[in-house]
């Protein structure tokens, strides 16, 4: 038998830790998986309401790639359009925790497309860390496809097929300082 | 709203130069329809001559025509089912590299004219996904203007009264990808 436990976090805002935190996406690519993270995104904890919000802001010209053509094209209307579309952004509506798992669904808005989404992960409690800060860690995952937000490129495949899987899978490894 | 034009044939009679002159008459008022007509003067992409130096007058020429412009605007006819290579080639050009070139985030359409029945179907395609790979704003239609040779009036407009809507409204489409000042100006 399971018993829920819905844990109390201190009433804080909590911020971003960039330098110890990673935002990134993982989806199928002809025979592999491509992996590629951001390097500038935000993250804001606020746990002195009712219940725990959690919001975020990923810029998506930062992301890390090793082809400066290939950076181009992303930024590119093809994908991202960060021209139009600079920030994607992210708002907690429901947070469930269950022991150290947490559950998160809000609203995830990609090229200016918004739809609700769950992520799913862990919690791991707030601890004191060597600097005399209190911190707490979120890593959360969750399935999105992409051309529900306008990502549609794709490159058809000599024998049939395409390249570019849609599914792509978002992560998030999150270290977040009481502030 | 300036736009330029180029037209992917280099003949003097080209049915798709003819074609961008049709589009001109069809512009907004304001609106004003440059045709760049040096195609023929573009050297072959080679990756040696692209060196980061200054490049020769007629590329530099090409990368500031397209610069100034608001929208560019591309006939091409379609050469053994695709893009004819010299048009194919200035793009090439004007891609590298491709975090600089001025035809990333540009509203660009694609239209096309052929004396065959499918008015260049293929090649506006190519044409558009190669445009959507260097980066411009690509307006998502095709103006297919097939049996090219009978296709225009002696005063230059389409013969045809739902072809030449479809022209203004892809028009109105291009000037839509603008922002309003410089639509406006």
């Amino acid at each position: 038998m399971t018993t829920a436990v819905q844990q109390d976090l201190p009433a804080a805002t909590w911020a971003l830790d960039s330098m110890h935190s990673t935002v990134g996406f993982a989806l199928k690519y002809m025979v592999g998986t491509y992996r590629a993270s951001f390097e500038r995104f935000d993250v804001t904890l606020d746990t002195t309401g009712e219940q725990p919000r959690l919001s975020g802001s990923v810029a998506p010209d930062s992301i890390d790639v090793k082809d400066e053509h290939f950076h181009a094209h992303l930024q590119a209307p093809d994908f991202f359009d960060t021209e139009r579309h600079p920030a994607i952004t992210f708002e907690s509506t429901a947070w469930r925790l269950e022991g150290d798992e947490l559950a998160v669904e809000g609203n995830l808005t990609i090229k200016g497309d918004t739809r609700p989404v769950t992520a799913r992960g862990e919690l791991t409690p707030p601890h004191e860390d060597p600097f005399g800060g209190t911190r707490l860690g979120i890593t959360l995952e969750a399935v999105v496809d992409r051309t529900h937000f306008g990502i549609d490129w794709n490159n058809p495949l000599p024998k049939g097929g395409l390249a570019l899987a849609n599914d792509v899978k978002l992560h998030v490894d999150l270290q977040l300082v009481k502030s | 709203m300036k736009v330029l034009g180029i037209s992917g044939s280099l003949r003097r009679e080209s049915h798709n130069t003819q074609l961008l002159r049709a589009a001109a008459a069809l512009l907004p008022p304001g609106a004003e329809l440059e045709v760049w007509e040096d195609l023929k003067a573009v050297p072959p992409y080679d990756a040696d001559d692209d060196t980061g130096e200054p490049r020769p007058g007629i590329l530099r020429s090409l990368d500031a025509a397209v610069r100034e412009a608001d929208v560019v605007l591309l006939a091409t006819p379609e050469y053994n089912h695709s893009i004819p290579g010299q048009l194919k080639n200035a793009l090439d050009w004007l891609s590298r590299p491709l975090a600089a070139s001025p035809l990333r985030n540009k509203p660009v359409a694609v239209i096309g004219a052929s004396t065959g029945l499918f008015g260049a179907v293929w090649a506006q395609a190519e044409l558009r996904k190669s445009l959507a790979a260097i980066g411009a704003r690509v307006v998502d239609r095709e103006l297919p203007v097939g049996l090219a040779a009978e296709a225009f009036t002696d005063e230059g407009r389409l013969a045809d009264p739902e072809l030449e809507l479809a022209l203004a409204d892809l028009l109105a489409e291009l000037r839509g990808e603008v922002p309003q000042a410089a639509a406006a100006r």
